[in-house]
């Protein structure tokens, strides 16, 4: 038996395991950076314009802190680089983990390496087998974001360099993970361990691209930055992040041979043997489950309005020099660019802030598959008390995530303005999308009551909410089409006037979704 | 009130598959009521009508006293329930989990709780996420009987538990039979069934075939006796209480009553046995053997 046995069946057996999932995540990234690449080219098509992003974008801390080093801003690829490279890397690199993570110790927690392990495949198959396909599907990324870039055409040279350093960057988080996965005992402890190197990561070149420092150099998405493309080009960079997998594999080999199966090199803490008083009750419990993602969300949300609000001084220097900016700012009907720009703003971190609310309102269809239902509902709990109990948690996270977004936007333009109560002001303004986002909420309690085993549309529903909003102006979608999302008929505050009307509308609306969702689950079979 | 759990003419299909089909059960109060069926003959989605959790197509269903389709909420805070499969928070630690069932139910014995902990050797800190089936069929166990309540509904509570832990939970089903509590014990395992309840009812393919106290069902339990002796055993059909007498590799193969399993030693014992193997039947032999047919094909058809 060589140290490669049984890899080849397995590489086969994961591939067909993922036959969904990578391909969901690949077209995910590639058709993003396509998207976010077409748009851009298309919004800077005069060399005024392009100087003005340098000019402004480009010379931003915060903008740099989030994109990268600003490279070449002064030519369209470089823009096309700065805009789409944060999505693209990290976008590969959660894949990466993801897939590692799920393959081999979410695998070997449910005890199903043991069965593999039982038969011949030798010690590293399974790890191997998992790294060689996240490695393959990073670089299928890369091949199809080179493709992209192409297509909007980009040189042949820059392309390809780009692909490549996307690509690394996704093998480097398969190493990652595959070493992660050794040294904690749970899938959970794996991800997180591999999530807070990607945010280490981020960290480090965010530092070291704004002070221009060295601090970028330690860091895998630093390296890919450091190619720096319509610049230098050099494509040595890369091989930092070649070696440092090749280190971290050699690692996980290491530690694989040290540790028993099912165990872990880090030890799983011990936990309480009581519960404290508040782990009581439907509402307890609730809250138990979700107050970490509610946490999660509200930081991540936050974080993007503090962007979005940063960007508000740049913003009128720019529109002066960029008509298509201009001509889409006057099509909102704004009298400031700013307030223009905020309501755009509002309406995407509302959108956003969705995301958390549809997770939360299907985590009712999670428990009951998950067959953690059932026990609940065999004691004193009705079925009313416990849908109505866990989205009672879902709307005091939403509403948490929603002003959140607000809140940070709030906070960088009262930066900028020192005006504190634009604090106020802005996060009052993103509650406005509130009962939008609680139609969503409605339509997957809708699903999870009467065709349960479906409940996952919801996320259409999200999506084309999504497309709607962010597209249907480019796209010149007709108003019919448009008025499907609720998050059309919210006032689009600041640049106009708040009215309750619509408001109330949503609001009964989301009301009387849940209300006849709840009579379809309180009629139906609790189904796992 | 001295009837727990009645139920008459259940019907439950899902699609075209029949899981339950004219169903009749009795639970006396008091009692511990053995429910007893191979894989996939109904038992969880009778338990599950009785929980209120799946609707009923047809049929009378009387828990405690009341409909648990319409009145579930209030019945739960009567029972207990530890399902086949016990799923838990995987964040949340053992401890947690017993507390948080307790107190969905209405309150806790702490003292029976450390006692029930201790008796099932639970460490109540570890995150559930890593415990064994056994450990979080232990959870589940625990939780349940540290409530003091009048119905114990029990799927397969033993499925996961090493010998040890099934000794432990006998002696907890009989600190309940001492206290009057009702228990519903579902099983696959007709020995076990047989030690601990008063009286079983056996399923098979969604209908009860067989229902009695263990001594009219006595004519189940037959031990099955697998003897060599030196001297040929002619004569084994003339003891009383032996059937199925059977010859394979030189050995005799027997049943008999349990009641007269002293008779067949005496018979045997001049005749020098020089191996001697005695076994009670299990379910699959007794389906095999009372009704002739074969449990897995059984399972297959109505698995689903």
């Amino acid at each position: 038996m060589t140290a490669f046995t049984g890899v080849a069946p397995l590489l086969r057996f994961v591939l067909r395991r993922d036959r969904v999932f990578l391909p969901v995540w690949i077209l995910s990234i590639v058709v993003l950076t396509y998207a976010s690449a077409a748009a851009v080219r298309r919004t800077y098509d005069t060399q005024v314009e392009i100087d003005s992003y340098a000019a402004n974008i480009g010379s931003s801390p915060a903008s740099i802190a989030m994109a990268g080093p600003p490279v070449a801003l002064r030519e369209i690829g470089g823009i096309l680089i700065y805009e789409t490279s944060l999505t693209a890397l990290v976008g590969v690199a959660l894949m990466a983990i993801f897939s590692v993570v799920r393959h081999t110790r979410r695998e070997e927690e449910a005890g199903r390496v043991e069965l593999l392990g039982s038969t011949v495949v030798s010690p590293h198959a399974v790890i191997t087998a998992a790294v060689v396909v996240a490695g393959l599907a990073s670089v299928v990324v890369g091949f199809g974001v080179a493709l992209a870039f192409q297509a909007e055409q980009q040189p042949a040279l820059e392309s390809t360099l780009y692909g490549a350093s996307i690509a690394a960057m996704g093998i480097v988080f398969a190493g990652v993970a595959a070493c992660a996965a050794q040294l904690m005992t749970h899938a959970r402890g794996a991800v997180g361990l591999s999530l807070a190197v990607l945010g280490l990561a981020f960290a480090l070149r965010a530092v070291g691209d704004v002070g221009n420092s060295l601090w970028s150099w330690l860091s895998p998405m630093g390296w890919s930055q450091q190619v720096r493309l319509y610049d230098d080009n050099r494509p040595w960079p890369l091989a930092l992040s070649l070696t440092l997998t090749v280190l971290l594999l050699v690692a996980t080999v290491v530690l694989e041979s040290r540790r028993d199966l099912g165990a872990g090199i880090v030890p799983a803490r011990p936990g309480v043997a009581e519960a404290s008083p508040s782990l009581s009750g439907v509402l307890g419990l609730s809250w138990r489950l979700q107050r970490g993602a509610v946490l999660g969300w509200a930081i991540g949300v936050w974080a993007m309005g503090l962007t979005f609000g940063s960007f508000s001084e740049s913003i009128e220097n720019m529109v002066e020099d960029n008509p298509t900016l201009a001509q889409y700012f006057e099509s909102i009907g704004a009298e400031s660019i700013v307030d223009a720009f905020f309501a755009t703003a509002m309406v995407l971190l509302g959108i956003l802030a969705a995301g958390y609310a549809v997770s939360s309102a299907l985590r009712t269809r999670a428990e009951e598959s998950a067959d953690r239902l059932e026990p609940v509902l065999a004691t004193g709990v009705s079925r009313p008390r416990w849908l109505l109990g866990s989205l009672l948690v879902t709307l005091v996270g939403t509403t948490v995530v929603v002003a959140a977004g607000g809140f940070g936007v709030g906070l960088s333009y009262a930066g900028t303005t020192k005006e504190v109560s634009e604090i106020w002001r802005m996060t009052a303004y993103s509650l406005a999308y509130l009962p939008a986002v609680l139609v969503l909420v409605a339509v997957a309690v809708l699903l999870v009551g009467w065709v349960p085993r479906v409940a996952g549309a919801a996320w259409a529903a999200l999506a084309v909410c999504f497309v709607i909003s962010y597209l249907g102006g480019l796209l010149e979608l007709p108003q019919s089409l448009l008025d499907v999302s609720p998050f059309t008929h919210v006032p689009g505050v600041p640049a106009e006037e708040l009215t309750a009307a619509p408001l109330v509308v949503l609001l009964l609306l989301a009301g009387a979704g849940v209300a006849v969702g709840l009579v379809g689950f309180r009629r139906r079979d609790i189904a796992s | 009130m001295n009837t727990a759990i009645s139920v008459s003419g259940l019907v439950k299909t899902f699609g075209s598959t029949v899981a339950l089909d004219g169903l009749d059960l009795e639970v006396a109060t008091g009692e511990v009521h053995g429910f007893l069926g191979p894989n996939g003959s109904g038992k969880t989605t009778t338990i599950r009508i009785l929980l209120g959790l799946l609707r009923a197509d047809r049929g009378e269903v009387s828990l405690l006293g009341g409909d648990p389709w319409r009145e579930a909420a209030e019945l739960h805070k009567r029972l207990a329930y530890v399902p086949g499969e016990v799923a838990l928070w995987p964040n949340l630690t053992g401890g947690e989990v017993i507390d948080l069932m307790a107190r969905l139910r209405g309150g806790i014995d702490k003292q029976r709780r450390a006692q029930l902990l201790d008796r099932f050797d639970l460490d109540p800190t570890k995150k559930t996420r890593s415990y064994s089936k056994g450990n979080r069929q232990k959870v589940a166990l625990v939780a349940a009987l540290a409530s003091d309540v009048e119905l114990y509904l029990l799927d397969e509570p033993t499925s996961g538990l090493d010998p040890i832990m099934e000794a432990a939970f006998k002696e907890s089903i009989g600190e309940l039979r001492t206290r009057g509590r009702t228990v519903l014990l579902s099983s696959h395992i007709l020995a076990e069934a047989e030690a601990l309840s008063d009286r079983v009812s056996i399923i098979r393919a969604g209908r009860i075939v067989q229902s009695g106290t263990l001594k009219e069902l006595r004519h189940l339990t037959r031990t099955t006796v697998i003897v060599r002796t030196e001297r040929p055993a002619d004569l084994i059909h003339e003891v009383p209480g032996v059937a199925h007498i059977a010859h394979e590799d030189g050995q005799l193969v027997f049943d008999v009553d349990t009641d007269h399993i002293d008779e067949a030693m005496d018979y045997l014992a001049p005749l020098k046995i020089t191996s001697l193997i005695s076994h009670p039947p299990t379910l699959e032999e007794l389906f095999l053997r009372e009704f002739g047919d074969r449990v897995e094909a059984e399972s297959e058809e109505v698995h689903g």
